[in-house]
């Protein structure tokens, strides 16, 4: 999280952490599990009221950033939802209602409009099954015929997609993508549900079986939606390294306390220089996580020349070094640390998660070494 | 003196126009370990010096120095406009660190007037080189151990002992000496510093070789050299205060405003990974190109990282012991790095010829991996003030507290 946030950024952290503390404390996390859909409508609904989904929207739109920068400020909620595994598929809403925004012209603004109020969900339907699941790889077929797109492919795994109203698809035309606003309840559309390792975010498998939707329902221009699906992809990867820093914080900050608080052999675990040293580690890889996430943000905000690199690398460094700060946590507790009684696991849970969601680390790592080629060609 | 400075953009401007004008274009810069000969050494040291010299007198040394100085009683967001502007051209690279940190900043922090007067404008011209007479062969991270001794004699003090890890002290002017002038007091209590000319009766600079051939590390034995009291920085037996800012200007290193470090300069071991392996023949090998992703997050972390911490102990958001943290990581991510060249190398590694090109040498490189731990204090050390200082952990128990010096135990001799 970056070092100095104005006032205003401050509020709308303030808000949503209190606002997060009080609907879902640990204990309530832990029960969702058993929660067919995660979470409840009026939680959403709430989470909107404070700006969960309007951050990356116009104010002609109706929506509106605090700082100027409405990734940086989104990303505070992010933060925010790592510290509490908090449920509700935050990346991938903000993604469709920025791109419904931005290129969705007038026939999206209704479905903006719910987005916007929490009253619906719409949900960003990106990655294939192998051997289609390349980063950024796209094999769903779009198919114009007169005034109707036909979709026929399999999108997994798609976040809180039996909860959407809408999935944002993206799909492939010839050479060139396509983007399709598709309501969940069209023929065709057949979902299957997945397991996962988080307790309250729903996955699932969604196929699309020769789906017919007017030509209205193409977000932007078909054929050639490849830069805005740039876009996408940043920023879920941003707002992805921003949720975990908010997940690695609170379980180091949880496990130094527990360094401090727990006696063995007459001395708190934190006086053994064995684990102090291990414990500083942890924190430079901690502010590294910061850092390189700050950073990221900041040059996909701006459209920089070297947003896609920042990206890649937090993501490919976050991967690694955050799940070995994860363990290290979960170590340095002891046997209480892989307990479903003990809150860690939440945090742990999170991150694992989105380790693989939005390019693996070892995909990240191909595409800098891709991004840099070009660069020095 | 007027209280309005040059705005950023209008400095940034002058060190442009200025810089294009006057300085050789090198592109980019390789801050290097590797082996120049002692005539190529030392015609870098004079170009260095000369640039020095040009720079303080188009005024663009000293950016963040006080005016009264020679400097230019600037802010580091100057100092960071005049390493942009730098990106690319050569500038002073051996007075960097340690004349201008920690040395220099020691000198402004404690020195008197007339030592500031004497020594920080000759500094600024590129007139006097300094060296730090800190670490000792009998201890490394333990620098308040010293025994290198000084002992009053009226107006002056004779020092005897040996110093090591001086980058080019053979090349170099003046050297900054932590010394004990008290063995009746525990460590920490005990300590002076003095400045001395280390071209002198009484000061022998051995040249070491390192694992990859480089001579430039020294070590110099003192033999009752006679320094006058006017030359002490800070009280006597205070050393210690002095010594902690040291420290901590030396751990500063490329976040200390008084260094001058062109953005997009490489440091050694740098060299890129891309071309290490495209000389190699291994570019388009998955698994080579896994690991230079890997270098490239490292780079970009380690980076990032540095700029963190820099603004944050600049904006007082972090506390100056941060530094360590950013000390910590680089030492890992550079070994990382290394091993990463090496087996890109492949068997280049191993053996090589000059036709090998960005692969050749890269054994050499192995095999002084650890220096990225080791130099400017170790990642050991770091990790202890990562965890005492900035995480608030217990501090370690020792042996050496509380006693006097000479009563503390020493291995035998």
């Amino acid at each position: 999280m970056q070092l100095e946030l104005s006032p205003d950024q401050e509020m709308l952290r303030d808000t949503t952490a209190r606002f997060l503390d009080e609907l879902v404390p640990p204990d309530e996390v832990r029960r969702l599990r058993d929660d067919p859909t995660g979470f409840d409508d009026r939680y959403w609904e709430r989470g909107a009221e404070l700006g969960w989904t309007s951050l990356l929207v116009s104010e002609d739109h109706g929506g509106g950033s605090i700082s100027g920068v409405g990734l940086a400020d989104l990303a505070l909620i992010s933060h925010e939802f790592g510290r509490h595994a908090a449920p509700g598929p935050l990346t991938a809403a903000n993604v469709v209602a920025a791109t419904l925004s931005e290129v969705g012209g007038e026939s999206h603004l209704d479905v903006l409009g719910e987005l916007l109020a929490g009253t619906a969900i719409a949900t960003w339907a990106a990655a294939e099954p192998a051997p289609h699941d390349g980063l950024g790889e796209v094999a769903l077929e779009v198919r114009i015929e007169g005034d109707e797109v036909v979709l026929s492919g399999v999108k997994r795994p798609v976040e809180s997609a039996e909860r959407a109203s809408h999935l944002l698809v993206t799909g492939r035309t010839g050479d060139g993508l396509t983007q399709v606003l598709v309501p969940t309840g069209t023929a065709g559309v057949s979902m299957r549900p997945m397991r996962s390792v988080d307790l309250t975010r729903r996955f699932a498998v969604v196929t699309f079986d020769e789906v017919r939707v007017p030509i209205a329902a193409v977000v932007g221009e078909a054929g050639r939606a490849g830069a805005q699906v740039d876009r996408q992809l940043l920023r879920a990867v941003a707002l992805t390294c921003a949720e975990d820093v908010g997940a690695l914080q609170l379980a180091f900050d949880m496990t130094v306390e527990w360094a401090f608080d727990r006696y063995s052999f007459g001395r708190p675990l934190a006086s053994f220089q064995a684990l102090k040293h291990r414990f500083a580690d942890m924190k430079a890889w901690l502010e590294a996580s910061h850092a390189i996430t700050d950073e990221a943000i900041e040059a996909v905000s701006a459209g920089a020349p070297d947003a896609a690199r920042l990206a890649s690398a937090a993501k490919a460094f976050i991967g690694p070094y955050g799940a070995e700060l994860m363990q290290e946590c979960v170590q340095l507790h002891g046997g209480i640390g892989v307990t479903f009684e003990h809150d860690l696991h939440l945090y742990l849970r999170r991150h694992t998660v989105n380790q693989s969601l939005y390019g693996t680390p070892a995909q990240h790592r191909q595409r800098l070494t891709d991004l840099h080629e070009e660069e020095a060609a | 003196m007027s209280d309005e400075i040059e705005s950023v953009e209008e400095f940034r401007a002058r060190a442009r126009t200025w810089i294009r004008g006057n300085l050789d274009h090198v592109g980019t810069i390789m801050v290097s370990l590797r082996d120049r000969n002692d005539e190529e050494e030392l015609a870098g040291v004079a170009r260095d010096r000369e640039v020095q010299r040009m720079l303080f007198d188009a005024g663009l040394a000293g950016v963040c120095m006080p005016r009264e100085y020679g400097g230019q009683g600037l802010t580091p967001l100057h100092q960071q406009a005049l390493n942009e502007e730098l990106e690319g051209y050569e500038y002073p690279m051996r007075l960097q660190a340690p004349t201008f940190t920690p040395c220099a900043a020691v000198l402004l922090d404690f020195g008197t007037e007339e030592q500031k007067q004497r020594h920080i404008p000759a500094i600024l011209k590129g007139e006097e080189i300094w060296m730090q007479f800190l670490s000792e062969p009998s201890g490394g991270s333990d620098v308040a151990g010293a025994l290198t001794t000084a002992v009053r004699d009226g107006d002056e003090w004779i020092l005897n002992g040996s110093k090591v890890w001086t980058t080019g002290a053979w090349w170099s002017d003046w050297g900054l000496c932590l010394a004990r002038t008290n063995w009746d007091v525990p460590k920490h209590r005990g300590l002076s510093v003095f400045i001395l000319p280390i071209n002198q009766e009484g000061v022998e600079v051995h040249r070491i070789e390192m694992l990859n051939g480089n001579k430039e590390f020294c070590q110099e034995f003192l033999s009752d050299v006679r320094v006058p009291d006017r030359d002490r920085i800070g009280e006597v037996d205070d050393g210690w205060t002095v010594g902690t800012r040291w420290m901590f200007h030396e751990r500063m290193l490329y976040n200390s405003p008084f260094v001058t470090f062109p953005v997009g300069t490489k440091r050694g071991g740098d060299a890129s990974v891309l071309e290490i392996a495209r000389a190699a023949g291994r570019l388009d090998d998955p698994v080579a190109r896994d690991l230079i992703g890997e270098t490239l997050t490292l780079d970009h972390v380690d980076a990032a990282l540095k700029r963190r911490v820099g603004k944050g102990i600049a904006t007082r958001t972090m506390s100056d012991q941060s530094s360590a943290v950013s000390r910590l990581f680089f030492g890992n991510a550079a070994t990382r790095k290394i091993s990463i060249s090496f087996e890109l190398a492949g068997t280049a590694g191993a053996a090589w010829v000059d036709e090998d090109g960005e692969a050749a040498d890269r054994g050499n490189d192995l095999l002084m991996r650890q220096i990225a731990c080791i130099g400017g204090g170790t990642t050991e050390m770091a990790r202890n003030v990562v965890s005492e200082r900035v995480l608030g952990m217990p501090r370690e128990r020792t042996m050496d507290r509380d006693v006097p010096f000479r009563d503390v135990p020493r291995a035998p001799s």
